[in-house]
């Protein structure tokens, strides 16, 4: 029912999610932000099970920043990510397993911009582009059709529009909007908000 | 071994009756799976099984204004089919400015309360300022954590010194959400219908307090697990102060009058419009055509 989606440029990261928070069928909240700012540059997308998203995703921003404390530098997107990585692992086999789905996006000096796909048995994969949830079936197609390594931040934007239109137009559920933001060497921006309209 | 009973059920379908054509395999079924298609059909066979996870048997809601913050609630606290008190109290207040609605197994509530009071107190004895909503929030969110599967659910409403008027609903399973109206319970979607539809910031203390009356009035009027009486709390920057306790059971008899009386009154002046309207020409004039 919840949405995430990721699509790397040649020096950005788009991040989209949707602002959904439901309970059974009732929408609590229409404004839910589902992204967590892990460092300047990292954005940590969290969806699962109801508190284990908060709870897990807090958890590793604490440890992130806290490193941040003790070193006098920030870690990394790919270091970031594996360390989320191992946590996941091994909370996997323990009696209380994280039932989370995450994308972990930033944007690094050396390594440039990178988008890390994690699921709830903790496989890390870095991808291009990546999407989590129902909605994922309906619109990675789209993204394999008309992604680019060399796209522009408005076609990024457009490509983002696109998934939304068809999660409109076919996924069952009602996700009137989106927060959208975007990582690059200036840190993380905040877009406008996405309501696609009904068609 | 669900299962197989539940096999063995449809097979007697099959073998007896035509109902084999209308029911479809039975799915093996845990107790709080996801619906589907083919289980909501279901709920007429099993009294217990539910279109989808109703959440417990009761309505209780919160929600914030510019006047500070309505939590109502009702009063009738079910066990499966019996009504095991039609008075208790579903709304405690924690502290002079925080109260506490809560939804689910009723004995888990009263001790969820107990806990976060006796908490919230120590904190204040240690800190010697009080803890925040959000910070209330958080520690109850803590403290049910190890507690997940206990299924319980509060809202707590409060009027915070700095920052004003805040409604924040906490699940058992760890969901936490800061929002202007909340309502939680098997009334709750009835609840949410009259809420969405009459809430406004600009709302004066009476309106709020009518909404909130007449959400809760909708829902125990649909909900079976929810009624009897409505209790209303109203915080503001003073402090709680509670409205006497309601029976909704008068406002039914009494919307059903005020109804037939508007009724009559709509009849009549129909009438009257008709009759002004044949009286203005002559019945001989050019309308008879």
């Amino acid at each position: 029912m919840e949405y995430l989606i990721g699509i790397q440029g040649p020096d950005f990261v788009l991040v989209a999610a949707d602002n959904v928070a439901a309970s059974s069928i009732i929408q609590m909240k229409h404004d839910y932000d589902k992204m967590f700012k892990l460092s300047e540059k990292i954005l940590l997308l969290c969806v699962g099970e109801a508190g284990d998203t908060v709870q897990f995703a807090e958890y590793i921003q604490k440890n992130v920043q806290l490193y941040k404390m003790r070193n006098g530098y920030e870690l990394s997107p790919a270091a970031a990510a594996n360390f989320t990585r191992k946590n996941l692992a091994d909370y996997l086999r323990s009696r209380t397993p994280y039932h989370v789905n995450l994308l972990l996006a930033g944007y690094d000096e050396t390594d440039g911009p990178g988008l890390y796909y994690m699921d709830y048995l903790s496989a890390l994969a870095k991808a291009p582009f990546a999407a989590h949830g129902y909605g994922a079936f309906l619109t990675l197609s789209i993204l394999d059709r008309y992604y680019r390594p060399d796209l522009t931040r408005e076609e990024a934007v457009d490509l983002l529009k696109k998934c939304l239109e068809e999660l409109n137009k076919r996924f069952i559920m009602n996700l009137p909007s989106f927060t959208v933001r975007l990582i690059d060497k200036d840190g993380i921006h905040d877009m406008e908000k996405l309501p696609v309209g009904p068609k | 071994h669900m299962c197989m009973y539940v096999c063995g059920t449809a097979s007697e379908f099959d073998r007896d009756s035509a109902f084999h054509f209308l029911f479809p395999p039975w799915q093996c079924s845990r107790k709080n799976r996801v619906p589907t298609l083919f289980s909501s059909t279901f709920s007429s066979l099993s009294p217990n099984q539910q279109p989808f996870q109703l959440s417990h048997g009761t309505t209780t809601l919160g929600f914030i204004f510019q006047d500070g913050v309505i939590a109502a609630a009702d009063t009738r606290a079910s066990c499966k089919g019996l009504i095991c008190c039609p008075i208790s109290q579903k709304i405690m207040p924690i502290h002079s400015h925080l109260v506490v609605n809560t939804s689910g197994s009723s004995a888990d509530c009263m001790l969820w309360e107990w806990i976060l009071t006796h908490e919230m107190r120590l904190y204040q004895l240690r800190h010697r300022k009080r803890l925040s909503v959000n910070g209330a929030a958080k520690l109850l969110s803590t403290m049910l954590h190890p507690f997940k599967d206990q299924n319980t659910k509060n809202v707590l409403s409060t009027f915070g010194g700095r920052s004003g008027p805040r409604v924040c609903y906490v699940c058992s399973d760890g969901l936490q959400l800061k929002g202007e109206i909340i309502s939680v319970g098997s009334g709750s979607p009835y609840a949410y219908a009259v809420l969405d539809d009459g809430w406004r910031w600009g709302m004066t203390v009476d309106e709020a307090v009518a909404l909130a009356r007449e959400a809760v009035f909708r829902a125990t009027h649909w909900d079976a697990y929810s009624g009897n009486n409505v209790d209303l709390f109203h915080i503001t920057a003073h402090g709680w102060r509670r409205r006497d306790r309601e029976d909704l059971k008068e406002e039914y008899y009494r919307e059903r009058e005020r109804k037939s009386k508007k009724i009559k009154e709509r009849e009549k002046e129909r009438q009257k419009r008709e009759g002004d309207e044949l009286g203005e020409g002559d019945i001989y004039s050019v309308h008879c055509g």
